[in-house]
């Protein structure tokens, strides 16, 4: 990356930014430079250790406890951040510089009533004088929450997750900040809440004239928001440029396949998972990092590493055949997937009639019917809160508090899974969201996934190993992985352990829940790409919940929109979301971030609207 | 908002992927640290005393030897006490009583206390209330007082001590347990073996006991502190068992008239009790660091 001093305008300019591992010296992030100009917004994307949030941090000149920044500088109009004090330094961050954390929760003091962390933050740097419950109000007005003294009285539980962050952002904007760094700030959130938490990021950049880094693991939300886009992959950037020519034409192939995995609104294909892992810090090659991983690798690339150079006005790449990834790129969507719908006809595998589950008093659910065809897969989709997992949970006998019936085949479940048959529990099987919550972490994978056997009675001693590596091998691990405990293993191979277990049992339903939503997405690629073909390959009945609308067109034949406790809309897949009838699922899927509306935001440049008016219960 | 206090570091998540670390024993691996090792170190060396003490004894305990209070030198190493009896040998007898009736007590009391808060903390419901609100009421009282109105009332016996202790110990380990433990319960491999249909005792020895091993150990360490520090206290009181034989606690009350004149029968004994008692804590708290340690390091690297 070039060395040339930054252009007029240029608010932050990153120079070879250099972190280490403080005790072993082992490179985490290395050789980064970029650019922000005032005003803008640039995207950070990258999987889990790929050093994005490092470099984040490194803006503010801080490094996570156990690391070092070792090299390089961080200019913030004439200073050198990394060459500041550290009082100086404590004076920049909140006023020059400042930070919006991934869970606004965290970051709030909860004692505190949000006027008065709000009034901090101007005072932390104030010069004395200023009327503040004057900038306060207009800072509230600023993200679009309520300026009312009752609102500032509140504490930060007493908010939404959405309001909480707005209050996030509204401190950081506080003190009118040259640089802010997001990280991942809409994580967690609905996708209606996100889309009005991007929308204030935004206008409030714009309006200020503030340059801001947005780190995020999510190519669409970084598509719909930046204009300028920097991949990092095994702590370096290997591609850098203008967001749409990057995501259109990229030139090198770990953005490519980043973005084959991505599901889409529009057409249902396979997703195409990316195969290995990135190389933890201290295993990196010699050369390029991606290579092991890389179809088109040539012996040159494990040469040398390959350096980051233009491939297209304002685009770079570090692959020395971008000109071919280029060339090649019609190619990367996965084939299109045929749903087979030989459900017509067939008894329901499972059939909800009327059911009404509650938690306490409090009716969660409102009287669902729905109807799962052997072989079909059915996705449920709604917000957080729209009672989705309650439903899920009310099926797999997790959650008791239930009224209606529920029918596998011919047999009426009880509500709870402890009162009813053998056989029942067998045949529905659940896969929790959370990999790292679902395994006991004091049993062996082997352990875990022979545990059903020894339940059921369907396998002992030799039998039970056996049919352990054979449920590995299925879910494309190897018998290896038996002796391993879950803290050895990666969030997608914990996953695929957990469906391992349900498969074990012979299931006849499964039901899905979130199991994606944790993991990264070339990792969500390939659990949905499995989860698919043992669907349609065992002939398996599967409820798929999930908030993501995007990969339900890869997964499921029907999906039921759920919204408040009540199924809104129920229909084939293509139908629902290319046609939906019912205005919420019109406004779920506009609020959903996707390559294909980013890119045609962009062509038409469209204007950024009006903020949203306060949705006080988002 | 201001990212230098900690907000950022609380918030940064986990980026770099965690070497893989086999769940080799906690107790192993607390071993690495300087203080565990000395803790094991001294509550090994006192509990081989306290074993193999009778049989390195030079004299009887109940042996006069030489005149009251004689200062070290002759037969008697350490000096007489005031009955003129073997200072060391006295010593060398005297754990063997504390340390049964202490492991024993702390066992019972572990045992119980595990079993009542795996149950409150699985049951979710009104026997969680039942049972914790039973523990508070004994819990009210302090350890010493229920213990000393136990032997006042019934007697000095060994079974009373060790009942009184256990009785005391259970409701301290049900508290730990159930609130190390109830984190677990919400955890989904506890919700996967629900629907599984496995039975509720399967649960709490197979899913919810080895998850909080940890802090257990810690506790027990703590709790056996405690019991020997009343045993000792109750004999040094006179209620022991045999208030005629030997026992630190009683050895200490016996010769602490002479203090001036021939420090070693007091001495002694509160050496080995501190000495104890300080192992066991250091034992404990280094693994407690030890799981913290691991914890942080999953947290950050």
């Amino acid at each position: 990356m070039s060395t040339a001093p930054a252009a007029v305008g240029t608010a932050v300019s990153v120079r070879n930014l250099d972190i280490v591992i403080a005790s072993t010296g082992t490179p985490v992030v290395q050789d980064v430079s970029f650019d922000i100009a005032r005003g803008e917004i640039v995207g950070v994307v990258g999987e889990s250790g790929s050093g994005k949030t490092t470099i984040g941090l490194a803006l503010l000149g801080h490094a996570r406890r156990g690391l070092r920044i070792s090299g390089g500088s961080v200019l913030l109009g004439d200073d050198d951040v990394l060459a500041l004090g550290d009082e100086e330094r404590r004076k920049l961050r909140g006023s020059v510089v400042s930070y919006v954390p991934q869970d606004p929760a965290s970051s709030l003091n909860p004692a505190l009533r949000i006027g008065i962390q709000l009034r901090e933050a101007l005072q932390a740097h104030a010069t004395g004088g200023e009327d503040h419950a004057a900038r306060i109000a207009e800072m509230m007005r600023e993200v679009a929450l309520p300026d009312d003294p009752k609102f500032l009285k509140r504490y930060p539980h007493e908010l939404s997750g959405g309001q909480q962050q707005r209050v996030g952002l509204a401190m950081a904007f506080a003190n009118r900040p040259r640089l802010i760094v997001l990280d991942e700030p809409t994580t967690g959130l609905d996708v209606t809440t996100q889309a009005h938490v991007l929308s204030t990021v935004r206008e409030l950049a714009t309006l200020h004239d503030v340059a801001a880094l947005y780190v995020s693991h999510d190519l669409a939300v970084v598509a719909t928001l930046a204009r300028r886009v920097a991949v990092m992959y095994a702590g370096r950037i290997v591609e850098v440029g203008d967001a749409d020519d990057l995501f259109e034409s990229s030139g090198h192939p770990y953005t490519r396949r980043l973005i084959g995995a991505i599901p889409r609104l529009t057409g249902g294909r396979s997703l195409l998972g990316i195969p290995g892992h990135a190389p933890s810090p201290g295993q990196r090659p010699k050369g390029c990092a991606f290579s092991p991983r890389c179809s088109l690798r040539i012996e040159e690339c494990d040469a040398a590493l390959p350096e980051l150079r233009p491939i297209a006005p304002d685009h770079s790449a570090r692959c020395i055949r971008a000109e071919l990834v280029i060339t090649q790129q019609r190619g990367i969507a996965g084939d299109p997937i045929e749903m087979p719908s030989d459900a017509e006809g067939a008894m329901p595998a499972l059939r909800l009639t009327n059911v009404t589950a509650s938690y306490g008093k409090f009716e969660v659910v409102h009287s669902v019917t729905l109807d799962l065809a052997a072989r079909e897969c059915v996705a449920l989709v709604g917000e957080s809160g729209s009672g989705k997992t309650t439903t899920a949970r009310s099926v797999a006998g997790l959650h008791r508090g239930w009224t209606g019936t529920i029918k596998l085949g011919n047999e009426e479940l009880q509500p709870s899974a402890r009162s009813r048959s053998d056989d029942a529990r067998r045949q529905i099987q659940y896969i929790f969201q959370n990999p790292y919550g679902s395994l006991n972490p004091r049993r062996t994978v082997g352990e875990t996934i022979a545990q059903p056997l020894k339940v059921f009675g369907t396998a002992t001693g030799r039998d039970a190993d056996l049919r352990v590596g054979e449920m590995l091998e299925r879910v494309s691990l190897t018998g290896a992985y038996a002796n391993r405990y879950p803290d050895q293993l990666s969030g997608g191979e914990r996953q695929r352990v957990a469906i391992a277990r349900a498969l074990v049992c012979e299931p006849t339903v499964l039901i899905c829940d979130e199991v994606t939503s944790a993991l990264d997405v070339s990792v969500q690629a390939a659990i949905v790409e499995l989860l698919g073909n043992l669907q349609r390959d065992l002939g398996l009945a599967m409820l798929f919940v999930t908030h993501n609308l995007p990969l339900v067109r890869s997964i499921a034949q029907r999906v039921a929109v759920m919204s408040n406790g009540s199924i809104v809309e129920l229909g084939e897949t293509a139908q629902v979301l290319s046609n939906p009838t019912v205005e919420y699922t019109q406004q779920l899927l506009s609020d959903t971030p996707s390559l294909e509306v980013a890119a045609a935001a962009a062509d038409a440049d469209v204007a950024l609207g009006d903020p949203p008016a306060d949705p006080v219960g988002t | 908002m201001n990212p230098g206090t900690g907000g950022a570091v609380a918030t940064a998540g986990l980026e770099l992927a965690t070497p893989p670390v086999k769940p080799s024993s906690l107790f192993r691996r607390s071993l690495r640290l300087w203080r565990t090792r000395i803790g094991v170190a001294l509550v090994l060396i006192l509990v081989l005393l306290a074993i193999f003490g009778p049989y390195l004894a030079p004299h009887s305990p109940d042996a006069f030897i030489g005149a009251p209070n004689s200062s070290p030198g002759g037969k008697a190493v350490l000096g007489t006490d005031y009955l003129g009896q073997d200072v060391l040998s006295r010593f060398l007898y005297g754990g063997r009583s504390i340390l049964f009736m202490a492991i024993i007590a702390t066992g019972i009391g572990l045992i119980a206390g595990v079993a009542i808060g795996l149950i409150a903390a699985y049951s979710r419901n009104a026997v969680d209330d039942v049972l914790m609100r039973g523990m508070d009421v004994i819990m009210a009282f302090p350890q010493i007082m229920l213990a000393l109105v136990a032997v006042t009332v019934i007697g000095a016996h060994a079974w009373v001590i060790v009942a009184a202790i256990a009785l005391t110990t259970a409701p301290r380990v049900a508290r730990v347990t159930r609130g190390t433990a109830q984190p677990v319960v919400e955890r989904d491999f506890v919700a996967a073996t629900e629907a599984m249909g496995v039975p509720r005792w399967r649960i709490l020895t197979g899913e919810l006991l080895p998850n909080i091993l940890g802090p257990l150990m810690v506790e027990s360490s703590l709790r056996l502190t405690y019991s020997i520090g009343v045993i000792a206290a109750l004999a040094f009181l006179g209620l022991s068992p045999n208030p005629n034989s030997a026992n630190w606690g009683t050895m200490i009350n016996e010769n602490e008239i002479a203090l001036s004149v021939q420090p070693w029968g007091v001495v002694i004994p509160v050496i080995a009790l501190a000495a104890l008692t300080m192992g066991t804590g250091l034992m404990g708290d280094g693994i407690a660091r030890t799981a913290a340690g691991i914890d942080r390091a999953r947290g950050e690297e």
